[in-house]
């Protein structure tokens, strides 16, 4: 009988991913972002293209980016301890950083979004079906515009680590996902932020499909003595970079 | 200073409670003048429907010009803002309701511009649905003609009567042509 994803052993998927990595090593190649071939990910296995990308100078609409603004954030929803009447469960915490785009401008006024598990590793979406306690004082939604110097600053509570179904006992790193758009359509981008030292990264197919170490690391937010305040909140420091714009600086100056 | 981009990660599976908005997927209401419907299905290799993927959509007005108005999250019902958001359903299928994009340039052939996410992606795949219908600025579209004639279908919508189809596959028979960006 063929065994199915969910039975095999994380020995199994560790021995895809060394034998990935060792690859990696040997090839004498620089990758910096992720795979979208990972087949440790089980997910992944239909659900990534087989065709290289095709290389497209962007043109018209790609040059620009959707613009959000006062209308579209409550300056409320950066502190995702505060949209309950009570005060949620877990560690407090802080994470800011600045977006930059790859010729290290700030990407000014731009959207940010998090979504993220509660301190006992449980989402409020409804299809999770992880048997921890739902916290009625917590969302996990969070959106802000990035200021004038591209930083953006949220307030939360630290996630937990939560289970998941790609092979039995796999458990992913705590994390808070991040929605990231720059100053052109080329730039969106979706990525997770990590917890430094985390024990589960090795473990992991998702943090791992990144191959290149010093690539995965830039997953890894620091923390920051500077960020945490007094008796009130840890803090992170987490900074995000997109790709690099096309747009002539005349039309920087436009937009 | 050259940078060197943070790495993308999947969406995984529980986005919706965070990025599905009422009104994501309305970037006019139902009835305005001139609105169409932007649909299609996300495919997985096996040719089956992708349930949980987000779609997003960049598009220029109908005449042409890029829209500079917030308001995407919180519709007035009024302002096009030219951006929209939608979950794909049991079916695969995500719909939007719009209007037609116009050239960015004249004579250019309009399109819009799509960013897929789904469980089980590791990263964002960035395409283009080109409007149908105008065979001169198609065939003299720079990225149309730099892709393998047998695989440029993939990036043009099919028009229905109520607007355009545009069906996105991940892997196989009829892949969709993904984007790469980057600078050289
Ligand atoms: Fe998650």
């Amino acid at each position: 009988m063929t065994q199915t994803h969910a039975e095999q052993t994380q020995a199994q998927v560790s021995a895809e991913m060394t034998a990935l990595t060792e690859a990696y090593d040997a090839s004498a190649t620089v990758e910096t972002q992720t795979r979208l071939d990972y087949p440790p990910y089980r997910s992944s296995l239909l659900r990534h293209p087989t065709k290289d990308l095709h290389h497209a100078d962007p043109e018209g609409i790609e040059l620009w980016s959707p613009v959000f603004g006062e209308r579209d954030i409550d300056p409320l929803e950066a502190d995702l301890t505060l949209q309950h009447d009570g005060e949620p469960i877990g560690e407090r915490m802080k994470v800011t950083g600045r977006v930059l785009d790859g010729d290290g401008r700030p990407v000014r006024h731009q959207l940010v979004e998090i979504w993220q598990a509660n301190a006992g590793g449980r989402y409020v979406h409804k299809r999770d079906q992880h048997p921890a306690a739902i916290d009625p004082h917590f969302t996990g939604v969070g959106r802000c515009l990035t200021d004038a110097d591209g930083t953006y600053s949220f307030t939360t509570i630290k996630p937990g680590p939560y289970p998941w179904r790609n092979h039995r006992n796999a458990w992913r790193p705590a994390h808070i996902h991040f929605s990231l758009f720059g100053s052109e359509f080329t730039q969106r981008m979706v990525t997770q932020m990590y917890f430094p030292g985390d024990p589960l990264f090795a473990l992991d197919p998702i943090f791992q499909a990144i191959v290149d170490r010093s690539a995965r690391e830039r997953l890894v937010a620091a923390y920051d003595h500077d960020v945490t305040e007094h008796e009130w909140a840890t803090g992170y420091r987490w900074d995000i970079v997109l790709t690099g714009t096309h747009r002539t600086p005349l039309e920087e100056d436009e937009s | 200073m050259t940078l060197v981009p943070t790495p993308g990660q999947t969406v995984g599976p529980f986005f919706a409670f965070a990025l599905v908005h009422d009104g994501g997927a309305e970037l006019v209401p139902h009835g305005h003048p001139g609105a169409i419907r932007f649909t299609g299905r996300v495919l997985d290799g096996a040719g089956d429907p992708v349930p949980d993927a987000l779609v997003e959509i960049w598009q220029a007005a109908p005449d042409g010009s890029v829209v500079r108005a917030p308001g995407s999250l919180h519709r007035d019902g009024f302002t096009f803002t030219g951006w929209g958001r939608a979950p794909t359903d049991r079916s695969g299928r995500y719909t939007f309701t719009t209007l037609t994009p116009g050239a960015t340039t004249p004579g250019a052939a309009p399109y819009v511009a799509v960013t897929v996410f789904a469980r089980g992606l590791l990263d964002r795949l960035l395409t283009r649905a080109y409007v149908p219908g105008d065979d001169a600025a198609l065939g003299a579209d720079p990225l149309l003609a730099s892709v393998e004639e047998a695989r440029r279908a993939t990036l043009v919508a099919t028009a229905d009567e109520h607007g355009f189809v545009f069906d996105i596959r991940l892997q196989g028979d009829g892949e969709t042509v993904f984007l790469d960006h980057r600078r050289d």
